[in-house]
């Protein structure tokens, strides 16, 4: 294979596989030969690839806690403060911080904090939107929503060498090894 | 036969991807009828209120039946699609997002009724607590406040739960297609590479949202209860109302899902996805449901000739025997009498079966909640104060404008989104053939890979 003659840095080299099982097995092997800057894409979610790829769990329960709590707060303070300070108004004789009145507001709010903080933590935390990334310039890259799976190691790994790297990778049952530009 | 994950790929988006005339047909006469609701609100906005039927001492017509029966509707969605990925229903994954999207425009139509209802629509937004040049609030401790907060809260947790499940969906469109809708479809996919990490936190998200949108349908639909159940009216100041309303909410919404299923199933061949399984499931649901409703409408009617309570037992006799009497016994006919037959003999369950018995509850519901309002308001405590309602072609034009509303926003849905979560089905097929593949030791794998004929 022709090593590319321009001068732009290399992102990575990407592997193409056929199904998740051969991916799998080889996000383990490469994961053994010490590589850690990888990833993978794939059409769906495969048990286990996160793991193998080097993802230990997602914190995301963690925001939409905080979110929760956010509205929780925030919903009854919402209530609290016109009733009791801002404009106190007597409604049928009853005591300005009537609170059980208050809680189905107060629980909407909690859920739409958590919802919100789940949605947009889930976004942020993934880097969406991406509007460029340099995958999308590998080859058939189009075909890993559909039904190919892809398995990237980055040029940032301390392993990483081109001539070493594709030779190891292309020992993987890969269909096809090709370079990524950044 | 099983489908191939590029099979599959292909069928579900042949209809982004390919419009026939009969398509354009529909909408645009859809979108006609829309144009003439909205002509007829703009009417009653410029004239008063005064064009609708609304006379004392009837202040809730047409406009508050439709209210809570879209609402209800709703339910179909989020609910029944949350309560199916939580049990992990196999059979779920073909029908949740035809599910939700069904809450999502009910939801976006129900929420527009107390504003029709207005006779300033303009000043609705007096209901969004700030803090403004007026010094006043919103009364937090109504229930109308509530209903704002409950609603409002529903729509943005169903859009998301319905979009969080799209976003890979989109990338294929985006990956598939060409030209402008590979523009469009790229600007929605956000640039979705289904990285494991991606996956992981999307699917995170996703039960997340499973689990904290079954509380807020129930709230929602409570809450709407609470509107009547708060009002010293005869036969609305109940406490059942608040499970009775979730009750016929969920047997309606089963009943409009299994409707727009059967429609999707005809007008976008779906028959491979849509199978007389998922017909038979949900029709058992709707057995479920429809007994549960029967048995909460005898509750309601028994404790209240029970009581025996004068102003209550005027609007008993005018719903069992009086002039609302046809209304009531259609209703009982239409929810449970007709049915009950066709669900429960599984010969009969078949998808005409459940299609012509989900027909008969959503009309059967429609009228539940018309009865709920009308005859309590028209005979309320002093007979000098009895009335009766009659609707006008403003309201009736409102209300087929919103029926036409929906198939319109259901079918641009359809158009821009695979109705069916392709992932998810691909990962159903994968998960399958694991479990095959455990069993025979390495026989009868799922084949990804390949080509797909269909080209753009």
């Amino acid at each position: 294979m022709k090593l590319s003659t321009k001068k732009r840095p290399l992102y990575g080299l990407i592997a193409e596989f056929d199904n998740p099982d051969d991916l799998l097995a080889a996000a383990h092997r490469a994961h053994a030969e010490g590589y850690r800057r990888m990833d993978a894409f794939t059409p769906l979610p495969v048990e286990g690839l996160a793991e193998a790829v080097g993802f230990v769990s997602t914190r995301l329960p963690l925001v939409v806690l905080i979110g929760g709590l956010c509205g929780c707060i925030g919903g009854f303070l919402l209530q609290y403060y016109p009733n009791v300070m801002d404009y106190p108004l007597n409604i049928g004789g009853k005591p300005l911080d009537s609170w059980p009145a208050f809680i189905p507001v107060t629980f909407e709010l909690t859920i739409l904090g958590a919802a919100l903080f789940a949605v947009f933590g889930m976004l942020a935390m993934n880097g969406l939107p991406t509007p460029y990334h340099p995958v999308f310039n590998a080859p058939r890259f189009e075909l890993a929503s559909r039904n190919r799976f892809f398995l990237c190691i980055k040029a940032r790994d301390p392993r990483f060498d081109l001539e070493k790297t594709r030779q190891f990778m292309t020992g993987l049952k890969a269909r096809e090894v090709s370079e990524v530009e950044v | 036969m099983e489908k191939s994950p590029n099979q599959i790929t292909e069928d579900l988006l042949r209809p982004l991807l390919r419009t026939s005339p009969k398509y354009y047909f529909a909408v645009a006469l859809l979108a006609a009828v829309v144009v003439v609701a909205f002509a007829a609100f703009g009417y009653q906005a410029y004239s008063g209120l005064g064009v609708s039927g609304l006379r004392r001492p009837v202040f809730w017509g047409f406009y508050i039946t439709n209210f809570v029966f879209w609402i209800g509707i709703s339910h179909a969605g989020t609910l029944i699609s949350a309560i199916l990925r939580l049990a992990n229903a196999t059979w779920r994954r073909p029908v949740t997002r035809c599910a939700e999207v069904i809450t999502v425009f009910a939801l976006s139509i129900g929420a527009m009724f107390p504003v029709i209802h207005l006779g300033r629509p303009w000043l609705a937004f007096w209901l969004i607590p700030y803090p403004s040049e007026r010094q006043i609030w919103p009364n937090f401790r109504s229930p109308l406040v509530w209903d704002f907060f409950a609603i409002n809260t529903y729509l943005i947790g169903s859009v998301a739960f319905l979009t969080l499940p799209i976003l890979p969906d989109w990338a294929l469109v985006r990956d598939k297609a060409s030209g402008w809708r590979k523009r469009v479809y790229g600007f929605l996919s956000l640039g979705w590479r289904g990285t494991p990490r991606q996956w992981s936190r999307l699917e995170s998200a996703m039960h997340i949202m499973a689990i904290v949108i079954i509380p807020v349908a129930v709230s929602v639909h409570t809450i709407v209860s609470w509107d009547f159940a708060m009002a010293p009216v005869p036969m609305w100041h109940s406490t059942i109302f608040g499970p009775y309303f979730v009750a016929g909410a969920i047997f309606s919404g089963i009943a409009a899902l299994i409707l727009a299923m059967a429609c999707l199933r005809k007008f976008l061949h779906l028959e491979d996805y849509l199978k007389p399984l998922h017909f038979d499931n949900l029709g058992k649901l709707l057995l479920m449901m429809s007994l549960l409703w029967f048995y909460f409408v005898f509750a309601e009617r028994l404790t209240t000739w029970y009581g025996n309570e004068p102003s209550e037992m005027a609007v008993f006799w005018t719903t069992q025997q009086g002039a609302y009497a046809p209304l009531f016994w259609t209703m009982v006919f239409c929810n449970f009498l007709l049915p009950f037959p066709i669900l429960a003999i599984k010969r009969l369950r078949t998808i005409t079966g459940t299609v012509i018995a989900s027909t008969a509850v959503v009309a059967g519901m429609w009228l539940e909640r018309f009865l709920i309002i009308v005859p309590s308001l028209s005979h309320k405590f002093l007979p000098y104060n009895w009335g009766t309602y009659r609707p006008t072609w403003v309201e009736i034009t409102i209300m087929v404008g919103t029926f036409a509303g929906m198939a319109l926003l259901y079918a641009l849905f359809a158009k821009a989104v695979p109705i069916i979560s392709i992932w998810e089905l691909k990962l159903g097929l994968h998960e399958k053939s694991e479990v095959r593949s455990q069993e025979t030791e390495g026989r009868g794998k799922l084949a990804f890979g390949g080509q797909e004929k269909l080209e753009t």
